[in-house]
């Protein structure tokens, strides 16, 4: 029970973006907290290795796999106060496990705020690039825009690749829209603005934070990860900008 | 000056619309924009004197010792803030640049816009691995230096 609830919140941790290390001691306070001593565990990037067990306490083992999924920091933060407050002496196991569950549910934000969310950032970031107020204007539609793509997506089952590639055409060709009527002008601006949700920030810092905690088999993995939509973003961009290239004539960028 | 004040608010206002897509909770909204501006001011004014590597560097180490701060006072992960505060600086334009200018053939222009996107993302690694490798008690001292001025 103990070590069930322990590597239910390991799950929760791993599965929304927290790194190894905070993964790894949060399970071993939960276990130790319950008198759990001999527990010892192995995290990778996509699994947790679980086991206990010595003359004094009884076996248990347990591997679980994790496909790499979107990241939630709201049900870190929720874990991570609850382990706090395991330490605190507030809970019993039993409570433990319902808080968990009820942690699992936690609802990501109401469609329309994420689309808002998105274009706002997109046209704030595109400010960081020297864009325009025109400029700003098509970013925020084409955050907007690739986030419907992006809800649409989630929905069936594409690969990350793909997604990404397609995520890349659709928001050059917006970019490329406005850039050829004269809307905005600074394209390079419009472009490295609007990429913005799709650019691999969580996996990134993550991986890096686990070559600092020496985890090196994640990092890399995670790193992997991030280079890979980098490429995919960049190959969807290069395939509109060629097609321009050719259909219009001209050097763009 | 006021280019740089524009740049600043965008940072915030930017750094906050991607924490809520990240599913950060509400209460923590403002450190998140409170992060992601200063980051990208003292990237400004690194940038102007050491150039963009330097810069990046700096900017880096500014936001890791905030989040760490921000994670002490409010008692929860430190990955929230620097996430956050981490994505203006993190060079996805520089790399995709770089792989289109591969695409259409002009390999001087990818030659310098990939080193220049290294440089930034090596930069980043050091100041987060550097601060990360400062204790812990630092920040908790600190952090509770702040909560007593505050409320005494």
């Amino acid at each position: 029970m103990v070590l069930d609830a322990a590597l239910l919140a390991g799950c929760i941790l791993l599965k929304n973006g927290a790194e190894i290390f905070r993964v790894e001691e949060t399970i071993y306070r939960i276990c130790h907290y319950y008198g759990v001593y001999s527990c010892s565990v192995f995290t990778l990037t996509n699994g947790i290795f679980l086991t206990a067990g010595d003359i004094t306490e009884p076996y248990f083992a347990k591997v679980k796999h994790l496909p790499v999924g979107g990241s939630h920091l709201g049900r870190v933060a929720a874990v991570n106060q609850l382990s706090r407050e395991i330490e605190q002496g507030k809970y019993t196991i039993e409570e433990v496990m319902e808080q968990l569950e009820e942690i699992q549910k936690i609802p990501n934000k109401s469609n329309h705020a994420r689309l808002i969310a998105s274009g706002f950032g997109c046209g704030a970031f595109c400010i960081l690039f020297q864009g325009g107020l025109f400029d700003c204007i098509t970013a925020f539609l084409a955050g907007i825009l690739y986030y419907i793509f992006r809800l649409y997506i989630d929905r069936g089952n594409m690969s990350k690749i793909t997604s990404n590639l397609f995520g890349g055409m659709i928001i050059t060709i917006i970019c490329l829209i406005s850039y050829h009527f004269q809307f905005g002008n600074n394209l390079y601006g419009m472009v490295a603005g609007s990429i913005m949700p799709l650019v691999p920030g969580v996996p990134f810092t993550n991986s890096i934070r686990d070559f600092a905690d020496g985890d090196y088999i994640s990092g890399a993995v995670r790193m992997l990860d991030a280079i890979l939509v980098f490429f995919s973003i960049a190959i969807g961009m290069g395939f509109i900008f060629l097609f321009y290239h050719y259909v219009m004539g001209g050097a763009i960028l | 000056m006021i280019s740089v004040l524009m740049q600043v608010i965008g940072a915030t206002i930017g750094t906050i619309a991607f924490s809520l897509l990240y599913g950060v909770p509400k209460k923590y909204y403002p450190c998140c924009g409170i992060v992601g501006g200063v980051g990208w001011l003292v990237y400004l004014m690194a940038k102007s004197i050491f150039g963009t590597a330097l810069g990046a560097f700096f900017s880096a180490i500014a936001i890791v010792l905030l989040s760490r701060l921000f994670a002490v006072r409010k008692h929860c992960p430190v990955t929230i803030f620097l996430i956050a505060g981490i994505f203006p600086l993190v060079p996805g334009a520089g790399i995709c640049m770089t792989s289109y200018y591969i695409v259409v053939n002009d390999f001087q222009e990818a030659f310098q816009t990939g080193f220049t996107a290294i440089k930034v993302a090596v930069s980043i690694v050091l100041g987060i691995v550097i601060v990360f490798g400062l204790p812990q008690k630092w920040f908790q001292t600190i952090g509770k230096i702040g909560v007593k001025k505050k409320n005494p």
